[in-house]
């Protein structure tokens, strides 16, 4: 440990040895439990303070904006830091060597897993299935990465984990994976190698770069992961807060027996039309997820709500704009029918798990 | 003369990254050539998934997110 600390000390001075980090770390991790805890208390005095009957729907409405954007929020820049750490160990180029030459199935598999853990900014897709597809990772392979890599993320998992509770989370997770690798086996399947754009088909991409990548310290890993809380939390705050006012005013404001009714899981139709709904709609994770927890609160099903919120984020409208420059548009029809059948038979099995 | 390029679509970290080398050569008094790569095609064949890369005198230095702007001065040095 001291002759790790030392010999960063030496190469770059102005940084802070690991044990000073790891004592802020820490000390950062109590303040946020300690205000975590404290959440709901101050939420109600913060309404008390307003002219306001707490027992009011404006007044219901507040109290739950006033605790979810701090809870939500402080919960993403959690996540997110973990996550930050856990990426440095990753990267595109490591993924692709990784799945070059896989058969599917288990290529399907790997893929879809290691979709969650590789950092991957949705600018970054064209380039990204090109070099896969050009490096010899099969087509479907290609499709289970970036059928999970937007739907299986650090902001959906977190926040599902604990705006509406562990076991949500986790079944997310299941299904989530399942959906990608199943499609992507799919599509693999379907031998489509033909409908890319022919310009695609013809690029024989450059070897493997190793990217000569300096030797991560903890420092630098850590310094990553506040990096990604100031990067997302940065782009997505607003979008939270939107999200979670109008979750306060569903909290506050729509009757229960009409939501039970329109996406109660009596309501059969109610799941395609979530998908259909929730298709051509985009927002990222964090902007869907307040809505999600204020209709399970009333009373949505939970097959039905989470379905709504899958197609939101792995099925948009931009994303088949930018994938349109490689994907013939009976691909991106495949691609998006396979995909949606997924959510859809998801939809339902929750629905019929979680009755 | 430096031959630096920069690998990426057009997005916003990709411009971020070509100003911090733009304004870290000025710095170091180091002269550069820096030459956007838009085209999917060419950054496929330069072996990079993961945008913005950087490569300086043909040689592949950096892939995905701003670089470190201590490790941008030791590329630009090098």
């Amino acid at each position: 440990m001291n002759a790790h600390s030392s010999a960063r000390h030496d190469t770059s001075p102005d940084h802070q040895p690991i044990w000073k980090w790891l004592a802020g770390v820490t000390a950062t991790l109590a303040i946020w439990v300690l205000v975590y805890n404290q959440l709901v208390p101050l939420s109600e005095w913060l309404v008390s303070l307003l002219p306001i009957d707490p027992a009011s729907h404006a007044g219901q409405a507040l109290t739950f904006f006033f605790y979810d954007t701090p809870k939500v929020l402080m919960l993403l820049a959690l996540i997110v830091f973990a996550m930050g750490v856990v990426r440095s160990f990753f990267s595109a180029e490591k993924t692709r060597a990784l799945l070059s030459g896989k058969r599917e199935g288990f290529g399907n598999i790997m893929a879809a897993g290691l979709g969650i853990l590789t950092p991957f900014c949705s600018c970054s897709a064209v380039p990204l299935f090109i070099g896969f597809v050009s490096a010899g990772v099969p087509l479907g392979v290609t499709f289970s990465f970036l059928i999970a890599a937007p739907m299986v993320n650090e902001v959906a998992l977190g926040l599902l984990f604990g705006l509406v509770g562990w076991k949500v989370a986790l079944t997310y997770l299941c299904f989530g994976l399942s959906v990608a690798i199943v499609a992507g086996w799919v599509i693999g399947r379907l031998k489509l190698e033909n409908w890319l754009q022919d310009w695609v088909k013809e690029i024989q991409s450059g070897n493997a770069v190793e990217i000569p990548t300096e030797k991560m310290t903890w420092v630098d890993r850590i310094e990553l992961g506040i990096d990604a809380i100031k990067d997302i939390v940065g782009r997505v705050w607003i979008w939270i807060i939107v999200g979670i006012a109008t979750g306060a005013a569903i909290h506050g404001y729509v009757p229960a027996e009409l939501m039970v009714r329109v996406m109660g899981a009596d309501a059969w139709w109610s799941v395609p039309a979530a998908v259909l709904i929730g298709i051509p709609m985009y927002t990222n994770a964090a902007g869907v997820i307040p809505i999600v927890e204020a209709l399970l609160g009333k009373g949505a099903a939970l097959g039905t709500t989470l379905a709504f919120m899958m197609s939101v984020i792995a099925l948009s409208l931009p994303e088949m704009i930018i994938l349109r420059k490689v994907l013939t548009v009976r691909l991106i029809a495949v691609f998006i029918g396979v995909v949606g059948s997924g959510i859809l038979a998801v939809g339902f099995l929750f629905n019929f798990l979680f009755q | 003369m430096k031959d630096v390029k920069v690998l990426g679509p057009g997005c916003k970290r990709c411009e971020a990254t070509e100003k911090m080398i733009a304004e870290t050569a000025s710095k170091l008094g180091i002269a550069v050539n820096i030459e956007k790569v838009t085209d999917y095609a060419e950054i496929a064949k330069s072996g990079i998934v993961s945008t913005p890369g950087i490569i300086i005198d043909g040689k592949v230095v950096h892939a995905g997110g701003l670089p470190k702007p201590e490790l941008l001065e030791k590329w630009l040095q090098a």
